[in-house]
C-alpha cells in the first residue's frame, strides 16, 4: 500500500507541525509520498523531506496553484492518484476544500477527520460534535480521508528523502484568488501549541479579551475563543475553536468566561490538562475540567497573570 | 437566476446525543429533529438574494426519510418557493452519505439549472464537510467554501471564506457552489401566517432511481461508541490554589 499525503503548505512555506503529525498517522498505511503544491514550495518541499517516514517528496509548483484554490489542486491530485492505495491529508481549511471534491472526482466517498486507524480499510472518526466515536470500514478502491492530527503525535525531522519537481495541471479557470486578510502574530499557532488560552463572551468585549491575551502572553500560549465570543466580535474567527472551528489538544487549555457548550467542548475536551474559570458553578464546563475555578474572571484572570512566575 | 439550497435533517443541536447500547449506532427514536444550522443560514442567504433582485426563484431540497418534509416546509415557511423530496431511506438510522447526496443534487441541478447551489459547510449529524465541494466536481463548477459573504453579481460572485489564517476572498464564475458558515448571517424565524402559507407550497417526491442514483453506503459502520470519558476534575478555592495545582501538576 503506498499513501500520497497532501502537506499543509502557506504561502510557500511547511507547515511542520501539521504534516508530521499527518505523516505519522499515515505510515501505519503504507510509504508515504508527500506533495507539495504552490507557486513557490520548493523550499516546503526540502524541508518536508527531513520528515522522518517520508519516502519521497513531489512537488508541484506553478502560480495556478498559488492559493490552494481547489478546482486546479484537486485536479492534480486526481492526475496522481493511479499510484495510491491511500491519499490523506492534515484536517486544514485547505484540505476540507479540496479532498472531498477528489474524492468525487474518484467516484469514493470521503472520510473526514479520521482520529484513529485500525486498518488500510478501516477508520475511526468522531461524529455529533465528538459525542460519538464512529469505525467505519471503507469499500472504495481509494481511500481519500483528512486526519484530525491534534491527536498524534509528530514525526520526527531526521529524514532525507529525494524531491521530485513534477508539472501543474492546466488552469480550469473556474475561481481566482482574491486576498487573503492574516492576522500576524508572534503567539505560537492554535492547532500546534502547548498551551491555549481561551475567552467566551464573559469576557464581554474586544478591549477586555487583553486580559485573555495577556494571561497568555505569559504562560507562552495560543489565544483561543468561543464561537460567542468571535460572534460578538470580542475575537477574530481564526481564533474559533470547537465542532466547527478548530480542534486542540494542548498539554494546557485554560477556559474563561465559557460555558462549555458541546459544540466547543468538542474541539479541546482531549486536551490533557483543563482549567475553567466561570462565575456559574453550575458551568457544563466544570465537568470536563481537571481544575475549576468559581470566581469573576476581572478579578481572577489578573491575579493569575501576576502570580504565574 | 435559480437558487437550490439542499437542506439536511439532522438531531437538533441543543440535544444531547445517547450512543446506543449495542453500538450500533445513535439514537435518533424519538428525539427532536430540526433543520441542519448551516442550512437554515444558507435558506437565508437565498432568500435575501431574492430581495435583493438577484434571484428570482428559491427551491430547497432535502435527500433522506420521509419526514424531511417538515424540515422541507421550514426552509418554505422561510420564503422558499418550491421543495423537492428525495425519499431515499425509511429509516433516520440510515443516513445518505454526501457522495450519494451530491450524485443526487446533480440530478437536481441537471434538471433545475440553477445558477447557484448554496449548501451548509457541514451537517452537524456526520460532521463530514463534503456534500457541497463533491457536487461541485461531479458538475465541474466552481467552488466557494465556508463563506461568511457573498456577493453576487451577474457571471461571478465575491465569497469571503473563513480559513484557517484568517479570512480569504475568492472570485467563482458562475453556476457556482457555494457552501455557507455561521457568521454569513443570520436566518429569520418563519412567521406563522408564512407558515401556514408553506403548506399550500409546492413539494415534488422523488427516488434516487429517479436521478439513476445508487445511494447505497460506501462505508460500513463497524460501530459507533461514546468518547471516552474524562476523570473527574476538582474545585479549587482561589487563585493560589489553582496556581499551586498547576505546579505540582507541571503544566506552569
Ligand atoms: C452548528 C453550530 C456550531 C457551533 N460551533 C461552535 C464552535 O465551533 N465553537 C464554539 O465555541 N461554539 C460553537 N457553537 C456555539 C455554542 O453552541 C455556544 O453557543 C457557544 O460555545 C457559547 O459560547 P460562550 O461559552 O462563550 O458563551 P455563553 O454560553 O454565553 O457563556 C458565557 C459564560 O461566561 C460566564 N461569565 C460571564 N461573565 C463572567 C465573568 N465576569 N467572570 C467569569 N465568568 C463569566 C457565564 O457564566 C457563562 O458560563 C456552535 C453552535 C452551533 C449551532
Ligand atoms: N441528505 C441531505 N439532504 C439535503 N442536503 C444535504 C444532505 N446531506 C448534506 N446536505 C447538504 O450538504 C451540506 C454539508 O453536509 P455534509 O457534507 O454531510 O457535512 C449540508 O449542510 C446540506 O446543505
Amino acid at each position: 500500500m503506498a499513501v500520497l499525503l497532501i502537506a499543509d503548505v502557506n504561502a510557500g512555506e511547511l507547515s511542520v507541525d501539521a504534516t508530521a503529525k499527518a505523516v505519522s498517522a499515515a505510515g501505519a498505511l503504507g510509504d508515504v509520498t508527500v506533495l507539495c503544491v504552490g507557486a513557490n514550495c520548493k523550499g516546503a518541499a526540502d524541508e518536508a523531506a527531513k520528515i522522518d517516514g517520508v519516502a519521497k517528496v513531489l512537488c508541484a509548483e506553478d502560480a495556478v496553484l498559488g492559493h490552494q484554490m481547489a478546482e486546479p489542486a484537486a485536479d492534480l491530485i486526481v492526475s496522481l492518484a493511479g499510484d495510491y492505495s491511500h491519499i490523506a491529508a492534515p484536517g486544514t481549511t485547505d484540505a476540507k476544500n479540496i479532498m472531498p471534491r477528489v474524492a468525487a472526482l474518484l467516484d469514493t466517498q470521503i472520510i473526514s477527520e479520521v482520529t484513529a486507524i485500525v486498518d488500510g480499510d478501516t477508520f475511526e472518526r468522531p461524529i455529533y460534535a465528538g459525542n460519538a466515536i464512529q469505525t467505519v470500514k471503507s469499500g472504495d478502491a481509494t481511500k481519500v480521508m483528512t486526519i484530525r492530527t491534534a491527536g498524534f503525535d509528530a514525526a520526527g525531522m531526521g529524514g532525507s528523502a529525494s524531491v521530485e519537481a513534477i508539472g501543474a495541471p492546466a488552469d480550469p479557470g473556474l475561481s481566482s484568488w482574491v486576498e487573503d486578510k492574516v492576522a500576524e502574530s508572534d503567539r505560537p499557532e492554535l492547532t500546534s501549541a502547548g498551551v491555549v488560552v481561551s475567552g467566551g463572551r464573559g469576557v464581554g468585549s474586544e478591549e477586555d479579551f487583553a486580559l485573555i491575551e495577556g494571561l497568555a502572553d505569559k504562560l507562552n500560549a495560543a489565544v483561543g475563543a468561543s464561537r460567542a465570543a468571535v460572534d460578538s466580535g470580542y475575537a477574530p474567527n481564526d481564533w474559533q475553536v470547537g465542532q466547527t472551528g478548530k480542534v486542540v489538544a494542548p498539554d494546557l487549555y485554560v477556559a474563561v468566561g465559557i460555558s462549555g457548550a458541546i459544540q466547543h467542548l468538542a474541539g479541546m475536551k482531549d486536551s490533557k490538562i483543563i482549567v475553567a474559570i466561570n462565575k456559574d458553578e453550575e458551568a457544563p464546563i466544570f465537568q470536563v475540567a481537571d481544575f475549576g475555578l468559581v470566581a469573576d474572571l476581572f478579578d481572577a484572570v489578573p491575579e493569575l497573570t501576576s502570580k504565574l512566575g | 437566476m435559480k437558487v437550490l439550497v439542499p437542506v439536511k435533517r439532522v438531531i437538533d443541536y441543543n440535544v444531547k446525543v445517547r450512543v446506543k447500547a449495542d453500538g450500533s449506532g445513535v439514537d435518533l427514536a424519538n428525539v427532536k429533529m430540526s433543520m441542519n444550522p448551516f442550512d437554515e443560514i444558507a435558506v437565508e442567504e437565498a432568500i435575501r438574494l431574492k430581495e435583493a433582485g438577484k434571484a428570482d426563484e428559491v427551491v430547497a431540497v432535502s435527500v433522506g426519510v420521509k419526514q424531511a418534509q417538515e424540515t422541507l416546509r421550514t426552509a418554505l415557511a422561510m420564503g422558499a418557493d418550491r421543495a423537492i423530496l428525495v425519499v431515499a431511506a425509511d429509516d433516520v438510522h440510515n443516513d445518505i452519505e454526501p457522495l450519494a447526496v451530491a450524485k443526487i443534487l446533480k440530478g437536481i441541478v441537471d434538471e433545475e439549472q440553477p445558477g447557484l447551489v448554496l449548501c451548509g459547510k457541514q451537517a452537524i449529524d456526520n460532521d463530514m464537510n463534503a456534500t457541497g465541494q463533491m457536487l461541485s466536481a461531479l458538475l465541474g463548477w466552481s467552488q466557494a467554501t465556508f463563506a461568511s459573504e457573498v456577493d453576487v453579481d451577474g457571471d461571478s460572485a465575491v465569497v469571503t471564506r473563513e480559513v484557517d489564517g484568517g479570512l480569504q476572498t475568492i472570485k467563482v464564475k458562475m453556476p457556482s457552489i457555494v457552501t455557507v458558515d455561521l457568521r454569513l448571517n443570520e436566518p429569520r424565524y418563519a412567521s406563522l401566517p408564512n407558515i401556514m402559507k408553506a403548506k399550500k407550497k409546492p413539494l415534488d417526491e422523488k427516488t434516487p432511481a429517479d436521478y439513476g442514483v445508487d445511494a447505497s453506503p460506501r462505508l460500513t459502520v463497524v460501530s459507533t461508541k461514546e468518547p471516552e470519558a474524562r476523570s473527574a476534575g476538582i474545585m479549587v478555592g482561589s487563585v493560589d490554589e489553582l496556581v499551586e495545582k498547576l505546579k505540582e501538576a507541571g503544566a506552569v
